[in-house]
């Protein structure tokens, strides 16, 4: 079963499936859904980060009687599922964070909406023993990673370095806020919304209505503006709320977001500490690794076990070590809870081993290419959890290809005696798919499905935000079947039409659920079996081609022990970035960037590209200016002229280019690209501005005001 | 978390020509005017505006979205123009630089093509990148209303943060800038966070007339309006140093901490830019 390269559509930069209708403002967005009879509806939300629920009072002058009013009372299970049950959909008595969900309203009339949440007053007894550091809170989760003998290879150590590096939290800015429309007819609920993970949502809100029959809840993801995994889990919480003031009302609600709001109460990347021992031999071999990453996972559990499990598993980077111990510690704060976001907790732990590789050969006194060089992984070698590499990482070629994009030996050295100017680097991994045994579990399902016109459709809810699942998957249906990319289909993924493919993360769509598209495309060519698709369809019906996962032969991960293959592929990088710091203000300019990466087969270069520009930028701001000011664990800068992304003022030129380098097991030959694009820049862009202030930073972003000191 | 500000209950009147909005203003001198929007609406939408209702003036862009030059060498802005307007202006380009560079780095080119110089003016932030331009300028503001006209300069039109002496029966007509005196290598430096679209942490406009016989300094984002530092500017007039300079600059600048930046860091960025202002004048 497979089809030979040259290809018709894989590797072709096709256009983008739906990119003219987002250019041209065609696309409708959730808040674009015109329902006669629609109320708004309006969360109100707690003041305080911990405490009790005294009294809530009805202010005068509002027409109280023609509100809807929603409280947890009204919700058959007051919870939000995820991988825990611990978080309720609606504060019945004790708040555990600001901006915490209390009271749902809705009124036809969106203003008045404003003045009675004004005129609600809510009463707390505080309790002032809330967390808000790292550590002071209880722990959520811990994970431990140990390979060799850790003590006694420290001991035979030349040198042994040590530092603590920190990451700040960094919120989406997804272009379009969260957003749901929602009504009930009988007792089957509807829900439109912008999220990425449809099913998700579709067990949420299951549960929380105590609903028996999955057909009785349908969740529709509408052209979503963007998401980064800040449209994972929260969007769960927003479904419940829309469907229990339509429920409630007994009309269609639509819950749409601000900025602000969206900005204080919705999920963020986990702020993260990591404390690094790192010994080696004087001559730059790495020998042992003591990573000890702690991050801060808020006040309920979300997403936080898996995102510190990926974190320690990217902990080590791409080198070989003789021993390993890694440890995660995920810690509860009474902030809004940490949630996805691109990366997922690799991109925490690799800042810190990169940012320690290049201040380690620094202080050998080694080229920081070199020392990584001498100590890169290579095929057969095994990480820390015991899994041997099957595949060759060809990291030398990575570097090679990186360092002659950027010109960078002579580059370093024209820059190296100029002050406020330097470069610097990083070389990365990220694992495709699911952690450890989590494919196997989702178990994903994809369907292709015949058509009368002789087209066909592809089925999955695997959920375009913006990173091209709309063009990829017709394309690589369309090279099994022989059809035009134009006669595959791509249908809006709703839980009433289409099957589970899982959840749109973990740089699983091309790879993971793009290979079940490969395979659903090869069952359907069987059946078909040289018949054109319209005379087949006359005589049998819709007929599908369809495909479920299976783990890759000897893939094998031990929850229990956290040892086996924990990613049957990893995609690779190197970055290289050149800055300049203003003397003046000290603020600090990215002048140029690279980037090469191998992502397996690139199905679509231009789409393949446009992912990795977006996430070296996002990336970028996460190391330079996207710094979240807390003020008792929420987030108080909400609004795009306080919270600073990049803008493309500020965006350097960005120079991209792949080594294919094809996975087996993945859609046509690819790997994970959605996230090793926010791997790199927090440590190229670090190392970068330590070698222009001489001095090694440890702390991200990197704020003017704390690097100037007279 | 603010909740936004009910636009349902609001009341916008719309005069069409000078003397009507005069006669609104007077009869509600409570009331916001509105030009270009771009401060008034990010209040609403933050449910920070104070007002209930509001004076449109778009009708009036044929008489007071005019830049034209005056007879005596000088300038008029309306109320009306925009940062467009003036930074393409051939008469701003060659005699007020200044005005250009703020302009230009003013918002985006969203924010340029709709936001006036006057509502930068009357909004009061001390942040505000066109200010310490006008005020190194001399800029002198017409304020009418139905009573009659009267000119004010700029550096006495604020009191205190977001309070100027505007009477409530007041409007901007125009911002009046005389004949630039001053030596061609001006000087500008906005602070912010990113290129583009940011909203200054610390901002200063300066220059100096031939011979360096008067300077001319003014900051924003460092005390609760935007000044002018008379007193560095004399000590400078009369030979002083950096150092020196610095030691009378710290007297009449308070930066403060708050979400976009801390005092300390203005304060010493102040200090550097002081710095830089000296090598820049003392160039030519
Ligand atoms: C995205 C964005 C970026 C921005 N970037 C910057 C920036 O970089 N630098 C900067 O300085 N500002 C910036 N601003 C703020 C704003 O754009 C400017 O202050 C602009 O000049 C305001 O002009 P306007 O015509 O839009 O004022 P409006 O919003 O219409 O009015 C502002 C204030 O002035 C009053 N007013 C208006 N006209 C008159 C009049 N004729 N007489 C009396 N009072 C009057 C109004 O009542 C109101 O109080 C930005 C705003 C946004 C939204």
């Amino acid at each position: 079963m497979s089809i030979a390269p040259p290809y018709r559509y894989i590797g072709q930069s096709i256009l983008r499936r739906e990119g003219r209708e987002k250019v041209t403002g065609a696309s409708r967005y959730v808040d674009d859904n015109v329902i006669p009879d629609c109320l708004h509806g309006k969360t109100i939300r707690s003041t305080i980060a911990k405490g009790r629920i005294v009294d809530i009072s009805f202010g005068e002058g509002i027409p109280w009687d023609e509100f809807i009013i929603a409280t947890a009372k009204d919700l058959p299970r007051n919870v939000v599922v995820l991988i825990e049950q611990d978080q309720p959909a609606l504060v019945e008595e004790f708040v555990q964070h600001k901006h915490e969900p209390i009271l749902l309203l809705a009124h036809k009339d969106a203003g008045l909406l404003e003045d009675a949440a004004r005129a609600i007053t809510i009463t707390y007894e505080e309790d002032k023993s809330a967390a808000f550091e790292i550590g002071e809170g209880s722990l959520q989760k811990e994970y431990l990673i140990e390979e060799g003998d850790i003590e006694k290879t420290f001991a035979e150590c030349d040198v042994v370095f040590e530092e603590v590096y920190r990451t700040g939290a960094q919120e989406h800015v997804y272009i379009e806020p969260n957003g749901f429309v929602g009504w009930w007819d009988g007792d089957n609920i509807h829900l439109r919304g912008s999220h990425q993970c449809p099913y998700y949502v579709h067990k949420a809100v299951k549960t929380a209505f105590g609903l028996k029959d999955d057909r009785q809840v349908d969740i529709l993801q509408e052209t979503t503006g963007g998401a980064f995994g800040g449209k994972e889990d929260f969007p769960s919480t927003v479904a419940i709320h829309t469907a229990l003031l339509a429920r409630k009302a007994g009309r269609p609600v639509r819950m749409i977001y601000d900025r602000a709001e969206d900005m204080a109460c919705s999920t963020k990347r986990h702020p993260s500490e990591t404390r690094l021992r790192i010994g080696c031999t004087k001559d730059g071999k790495l020998k042992a690794l003591d990573c000890d990453f702690r991050i801060d996972g808020g006040a309920y559990i979300t997403l936080s076990p898996v995102v510190l499990s990926r974190g320690i598993l990217h902990g080590s980077g791409p080198y070989k070590w003789e021993a390993a111990r890694l440890v995660g510690k995920s810690y509860a704060t009474n902030s809004p809870p940490y949630g996805a976001f691109r990366g997922f907790g690799a991109p925490q732990s690799l800042f810190a081993i990169e940012s320690a590789m290049s201040a380690l050969a620094e202080k050998l006194g080694m080229c920081p290419v070199e020392f990584r060089r001498k100590n890169f992984l290579k095929k057969g070698d095994v990480l820390p959890t015991g899994q041997a590499l099957e595949g060759d990482p060809m990291l030398d070629a990575i570097v090679d290809k990186g360092l002659q994009m950027a010109d960078y030996w002579n580059r370093a050295k024209k820059i190296a005696p100029i002050p406020n100017r330097g470069i610097g680097l990083s070389v990365f991994l990220h694992g495709t798919g699911f952690t450890g045994s989590g494919e196997v579990y989702l178990a994903s399902r994809v369907a292709l499905a015949t058509r009368g016109d002789g087209k066909v459709e592809v089925r999955v809810s695997s959920t375009e935000m913006g990173q091209g699942t709309e063009t990829i998957f017709p394309q690589i249906a369309a090279e099994v079947l022989g059809l035009e990319v134009d006669d595959v289909l791509f249908v809006k993924p709703q839980t009433s039409k289409v099957p589970n493919s899982g959840p749109t993360v973990a740089s699983r769509t091309c790879s993971v659920v793009g290979r079940l598209v490969e395979r659903a495309a090869h069952d359907l060519k069987g059946k078909l079996n040289g018949t054109p698709i319209a005379d087949y369809h006359a005589t049998h019906g819709e007929t599908l081609g369809e495909a479920k996962y299976q783990a890759p032969p000897g893939l094998y991960w031990d929850d229990e022990k956290y040892r086996g293959s924990a990613y049957g592929a990893y995609s690779w990088g190197i970055n290289i970035a050149e800055v300049t710091i203003d003397p003046v203000t000290m603020h600090p300019t990215v002048e140029n960037f690279w980037g090469v990466y191998d992502i397996g087969t690139v199905i679509n270069p231009t789409l393949a590209k446009g992912q990795v520009e977006g996430g070296i930028a996002q990336g970028i701001g996460w190391a330079t200016c996207e710094n979240v000011v807390l003020e008792e664990g929420a987030m108080i800068n909400t609004h795009m002229t306080n919270y600073i992304i990049p803008t493309t003022m500020d965006a350097p030129p960005i120079m991209v280019d792949f080594i294919e380098n094809p996975y087996e097991y993945g859609g046509f030959g690819s790997k994970g690209v959605g996230e090793i694009p926010m791997d790199g820049p927090g440590p190229a862009v670090l190392n970068a501005v330590s070698m222009a202030l001489r001095r090694p930073l440890n702390k991200i972003p990197i704020i003017a005001e704390e690097l100037l000191d007279d | 978390m603010n909740t936004r500000t009910n636009i349902n209950t609001l009341k916008c009147l719309v005069p069409f020509t000078i003397a009507e909005a005069l006669e609104m203003k007077a009869a509600h001198p409570d009331a916001f005017p509105i030009a270009g929007g771009t401060d008034v609406m990010v209040w609403m939408n933050d449910g920070k505006m104070p007002g209930r209702t509001y004076i449109s003036l778009h009708r009036l862009a044929g008489e007071w979205r005019h830049v034209t030059g005056t007879s005596d060498g000088g300038i008029s802005i309306g109320a009306l123009a925009n940062y467009t307007d003036v930074r393409m202006n051939p008469l701003v380009i060659e005699r007020w630089p200044l005005l250009v560079e703020s302009a230009r780095v003013t918002g985006a080119l969203q924010i340029q093509n709709r936001g006036t110089l006057v509502g930068n003016v009357a909004n009061g932030s001390p942040a505000a990148d066109t200010v310490p331009v006008l005020m190194v300028y001399d800029a002198v503001l017409v304020l009418a209303n139905t009573k009659g006209e009267r000119r004010v300069p700029l550096s006495d039109f604020y009191t205190g943060y977001r309070q100027t002496i505007m009477d409530g029966s007041e409007l901007i007509t125009a911002i009046e800038l005389p004949h630039a005196a001053l030596q061609p290598n001006q000087y500008f430096r906005k602070v912010g966070t990113r290129e583009a679209q940011a909203i200054s942490k610390v901002v200063c406009a300066g220059g100096s007339t031939p011979g360096g016989k008067q300077f001319r300094l003014a900051w924003g984002s460092v005390a609760p309006t935007t000044i002018r530092s008379f007193k560095t500017e004399e000590t400078l007039a009369n030979g002083a140093d950096a150092e020196e300079a610095w030691e009378v600059l710290k007297t009449e600048i308070s930066p403060i901490s708050d979400i976009r930046s801390t005092a300390e860091y203005r304060l010493r960025v102040c200090r550097r830019i002081l710095e830089e202002f000296i090598g820049h004048q003392s160039v030519s």
